[in-house]
This record gives C-alpha cells, structure tokens and sequence, in this order.
C-alpha cells in the first residue's frame, strides 16, 4: 500500500527532489534501486528475516492495563523499545544498509540527533563489515552522550557539527555535503522521512514494518485489525509513518501525530513545525518548515534531541493538510511528566521523544470504546542523564 | 541588449568572474565590493543571496552567509541596495540564491525586482529543471533574466542535452566532486571530465567554478571552458577589506591577469 504520491515523489504539492545538481545521480540510482528491490524475494526474505532474528520482530503490541485504566481507554504500546538498539530506526537501517549493499557501497553515512538513528546505522554497518560515518551536532553529543559512545564502540566515527543550532538539521547539512564530496563509494542512510524523494517513501515503507504488524497483532488481541486511534511523535515523522502506513486508507482510523512544543508553542522555543510552520524547501524536500519571513530556517528547540527538527516529512505535511492526521503539540515539561507516569504505572522507560506521545493522551478524550494504539519508538536509556537530573521536581508535581 | 551574451561575444576566453556574498563583510559593502570588482578586471559577477543552510557550500562561504544575515541582508535590503547599480557597473551581474528565501519572497516578484535593479541572470542550485519549467521559466523570459544551471563529473550526456536546451546565458560547470571551496583536481579523471563537456558542441558557453583559487588553477580551467568563476578564494580576501580596503581587492582580482 503506498499513499498518493506520484512518480516525482509528490505527495500532493509536497516532496520532491530539491538537491545540488552533483547529487541527482545518486538519487536517481537510488530510486531505481528501491523500486527494483522492494518487491523482490530475495531482498525482502534478508529484510524480514533480519527484522525478526537480528532486531526481535514482531515488537509486542502490549495492553498498558493501568495506563488505561488512568485514561479511560484501552491503550495498546507498540513497544519498538525492545527492538536491538532501543528504537524503531533500526527498522529503516536495515533496509537501506541491505540497498546500499546491493548497490556496490562501501561507506555508510547518517545524521543523528538523539544518537539512536546513529546507534542503529553504526550497529548495521557493523553487522555487515561497512564503514560508517555518523553526523552528529554538538549540542546533541552532550545531551545524548551514552549513545556516543556506542557508535564509536561500534566502530563508526562520529564527526561533531558545530555549524548553526548544532542540533539535527546541521547534522543532515553536514551528512549531505559529506555525500557530496563522496557521492560515488558513500550512500546516506537518512534516519527520518524526510529528504529528497525517494527517502520519504523509501523509509516509510521500511517503517511500514510496525502497522503491518499491528495489525495482525490487533486482529488476534481484539479480533479486529482497526483501532481507534493510533498516537505517534512525530520529529520528521519515520515511526509515525511506519504507524500509519497501513490504516491510511481506513478512513475509521484517526491517526494522530504529536510534535514538540519545547516550551510551548509561541515562546519562540519549539520544535512545533505543523504548529508554527509554513511551506518551503528543506534538506531536498517540499514541506511544512520553521522560518521567518526571510526564508531563513528557524532554529528549533525541544527537550528530545530526536524531535529537535524546524521540517517535517513531506507525507505528514499532506496529511495534515488532508485532515487525514491530526496533529498535537506537546512541551518538554508534559513529556517529562508522562515518563515518570509511565515508569510509574507500567514499569517503562520511554525515550523523551516517545513520551510526547504519551503526553497526548492527557488532551485527548476517549469516548469510544475501540482500542488506541500508541507507538512507544524508543527506550529512555539514552535520556538517563535528563531523567535524573529533572526527576525531583516531576515527581512532585505528578505522582500520587 | 543582453549583457551576458555579448560578453561571451566580445571575449571568447579567459573570462573571469567572481562571487561574492551580499551583504559581507559589512552590510553596505555590497556595492563598493562590486566596483572593486569591475574597477580591477573582472568581467562578470555573481552575487550571493545568503540563506542559513547553504547545502552546496564549504566552510569559507557558509561563514561569509552566516555573517551576512547576521548583518542583517535579505532580499528586500539586497534590491535597495541594488536599485542604482547600473549607474555604476557595467558588467554582467547573477544572483545566486538557494530556492527557500526566493519562494518566500514570491517567484515572480523576485524575478521583477532583480530584473529591475539590472540583473542578468540566475543561478539556484536546488531548483529541479521541471519546477523551473513549471513556475520560473514563464517569469525568467518575461523578465529577461538568463538562467543557468550547473552540471556535474556525474551529469550523465543525456542530462546534458537536457540542461543545454534548459539554459539560457552560460552553463555553469562544477569542477569536481564537493562543495564550493575545494580545490580542482589535476588527475585524469578530472581531465577527461573536462574534455568531456568542451567536446560536447554545446548551444551555450561554458563557466567553470568550485575550488579555482589562483592564477594556475583559473589557466587550467581555462584550456577547456570560456573562463571561470572565483569564489570562496574572493571571500578569504574580504576579510581583509573592512581593514585594508580596495586595494585588497584590486591585488586579488590582477594576481589573475
Ligand atoms: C525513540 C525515538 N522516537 C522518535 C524519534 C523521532 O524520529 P521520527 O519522527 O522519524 O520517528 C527519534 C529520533 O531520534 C527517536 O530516537
């Protein structure tokens, strides 16, 4: 099942292919790649085969019983967390690490911000004797600093970005211009559905993985393959598209995506892009961005590295746009109270990106009886440091 | 009368043209940086538009944007600072601009005001040729702006033809692999790449631009396209302006003649 987009990789007036004249063969190449490779046997049985006996798939669609309890619904985690390396990215790497193979590559790349993206393409490369090059903005390093470690354990450089907001967007910049310079033995493993096309589609349909799943999973739970709803934070959007995927055609399904309000939507310190953005061009790709009036990208800012994004991916700008999806917005503080909550009441610790969907469930009201699912994305192991630090006061205010 | 073309009529090689970020070192450097320009020797000039994530561009002129919005230079203080240009230069005059700050300002009123200041021409890295055909082109020709595109050592034969046809002015060609501030390879690779794109009987002249910083470089570059467009090299140089002025300029611009 793909979505409306057509052959430019269009999703309505979004998307496309915005690159440097130097890139557009490696562009073309890895489209014609994709489209050859995502129907055939061989490459799907090493995709799913990976997915099942290397990452631990299916993730379990678990009945939070007392979250649901709490919110007066019956709320299903689909827990990417327990996937190897604590996140859904691995999903999309081992697709695109397999592509890059089959493509005579030798050289990995990849922009992190949480690490967790830079984590999984570090491990895959490893898996697969590549060498691996991880972009990763200085701010980030500091406040994701277990996740460095990792990649360089792993094998893979990790080179700091020390340019603009030094967060995720800079790290993508860098990880582009590296590519340029590389363009022939290097392939870019974009870690979110954003980019030029074919990214978008490409990493939405290796994320498919988990609304397949959820599907069949619900089907044997609940004897039905349609929730009500489905809840996902969404930063440039790869797990939230993975989530979606495959109830984008059942219009009874609300799908409902959560961005980061940082510390709120209008203070001038968020990652909010449907909230506070508008249409422009960013890292290849015809969305919905954060900029001023100039057309000079805003610097964003969230508590979660991972959402810590000005763009969004192309497809949730035309589901915005639609009304297909619903779009929340979440402040670091109601992130952080919806992890203790969840460690609380269900022995869980979310990553702080995860948790932005969990916060949603505070704003939203269930009166329907059918089952929510929420895509836990990530594991908190990576925000320790944070959840220390900011534990006293949070616990105060929201537990019982 | 089209200025571009009758420089490539009048001077059929060693052109040389420099690029330079508006709005840099200073805010109103803009200007007296192009008369420098001209009054040393330059035959054509490119002016950058800065924007805050410059994906085609090294270090050297990422800073120089950098610096330049943070003086303050948009769009709209670019065409005030344009607006009598061509009292004063002669020459032909490019903005060069990534697509995101030019959709803001609206296609067609930018292509008016650039036009009306005396622009020349274009160039925008990230501008796909069938968005330009679709919502530039109808502008660019009613305005009478050329617009040239750049190719690549990787721009296949095919997609050549397609860029020739699409150009109007010159084709800008990319000496290597990289962003701007490189250098230029002596390798046989790049060689061949070179004949490759002289060979090709192109409609449009050739320019060719990324990592020419000196005198030896712009003669190599040279044995093969109509000239060459110096940049990131320029910028170095306009640290030095605010301190030194003109003459710095003038030093860099002749150590190419
Ligand atoms: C655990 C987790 N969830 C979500 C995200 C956000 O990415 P996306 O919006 O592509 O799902 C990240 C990104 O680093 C992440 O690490």
């Amino acid at each position: 099942m793909t979505y409306a987009i057509d052959k430019n990789g269009y999703y309505g007036y979004y998307g496309g292919a915005y690159i440097p004249e130097i890139l557009r063969a490696n562009i073309v190449a890895l489209k014609q790649q994709f489209l050859a490779l995502r129907d055939d046997q061989a490459f799907n049985a090493a995709f799913f085969g990976l997915l099942k006996d290397y990452v631990g798939r299916p993730s379990p669609l678990y009945y939070a019983s007392r979250l649901s309890e709490r919110y007066g619904a019956k709320i299903y985690l689909k827990r990417e967390d327990l996937n190897h390396t604590g996140s859904h990215k691995i999903n999309n790497t081992i697709g695109q690490v397999l592509l890059a193979q089959r493509m005579g590559k030798r050289h990995i790349l990849a922009e992190t911000g949480a690490g967790q993206h830079g984590v999984a393409t570090a491990t895959v490369a490893a898996l697969m004797d590549m060498q691996c090059t991880v972009f990763m903005g200085e701010t980030d390093m500091a406040r994701q600093q277990p996740n460095v470690e990792k990649m360089r354990l792993l094998g893979a450089t990790v080179v700091p970005v020390t340019s603009g907001s030094k967060t995720l967007k800079d790290a993508a910049n860098e990880a582009i211009r590296y590519w340029i310079h590389h363009p022939v033995d290097a392939h870019y493993v974009i870690g979110s559905v954003i980019g030029p096309d074919p990214y978008p589609a490409m990493v939405a349909h290796f994320q498919s993985v988990i609304s397949g799943e959820i599907r069949r999973q619900l089907m044997e739970q609940e004897g039905t393959p349609f929730p009500h709803a489905v809840i996902a934070c969404v930063g440039g959007g790869s797990n939230a598209a993975g989530a979606f995927h495959h109830f984008l055609n059942d219009k009874e399904v609300q799908l409902i995506g959560v961005e980061a309000a940082g510390k709120g939507v209008d203070s001038g310190y968020t990652a909010a892009t449907i909230a506070t953005g508008s249409t422009g061009v960013i890292h290849g790709s015809k969305t919905l961005l954060m900029q001023d009036s100039d057309g000079q990208i805003r610097e964003p800012y969230s508590i979660s590295a991972g959402l810590d994004y000005p763009g969004i991916g192309p497809l949730h700008a035309y589901l915005h746009e639609t009304g297909r999806a619903t779009f929340m917005q979440v402040t670091d503080e109601e992130a952080l109270q919806a992890v203790f909550l969840l460690m609380h009441l269900e022995g869980i610790i979310p990553a702080i990106e995860s948790a932005h969907a969990l916060a949603a469930l505070e704003k939203l009201s269930f009166t329907h009886a059918g089952p929510v699912v929420l895509c836990l994305s990530g594991r908190g192991d990576k925000d320790m440091d944070t959840y220390i630090r900011e534990a006293p006061a949070a616990l105060k205010t929201h537990l019982p | 009368m089209n200025r571009i073309r009758s420089l490539f009529e009048q001077k059929e090689k060693d052109i040389l043209s420099f690029y330079c970020t508006a709005g840099y070192p200073r805010l109103e450097d803009t200007l007296p940086v192009l008369k420098a320009l001209q009054a040393a020797g330059a035959n054509m000039i490119e002016i950058g538009i800065p924007f805050s994530d410059p994906l085609a561009d090294g270090p050297v002129i990422q800073e120089s944007s950098a610096v330049a919005l943070a003086n303050g230079m948009n769009l709209a203080e670019l065409f005030r600072q344009l607006k009598d240009v061509r009292k004063e230069i002669g020459i032909p005059l490019i903005l060069m601009g990534y697509l995101n700050p030019l959709l803001q300002y609206g296609v067609s009123r930018f292509c008016r005001d650039a036009a009306a200041c005396g622009i020349d021409g274009l160039i925008i890295p990230d501008l796909p040729l069938e968005e330009y055909r679709r919502e530039w082109q109808h502008n660019t020709e009613a305005y009478g702006l050329d617009m040239i595109f750049l190719v690549t050592p990787f721009t296949s034969q095919e997609r050549l033809r397609e860029i020739d046809d699409c150009s109007t002015g010159f084709i800008y060609m990319v000496t290597a692999a990289g962003t701007t501030g490189g250098s230029i390879g002596s390798d046989p690779e790049t060689h061949r790449y070179f004949s490759f794109i002289r060979d090709q009987q192109l409609k449009h002249p050739v320019m060719a631009g990324f990592g020419i910083r000196d005198k030896t470089g712009f003669e190599q570059v040279c044995a093969f396209a109509q000239g060459a467009i110096v940049g990131s090299g320029l910028i170095r140089v306009l640290q030095e302006y605010p301190a030194k002025g003109e003459p710095v300029i003038r030093e860099f611009v002749q150590s190419f003649l």
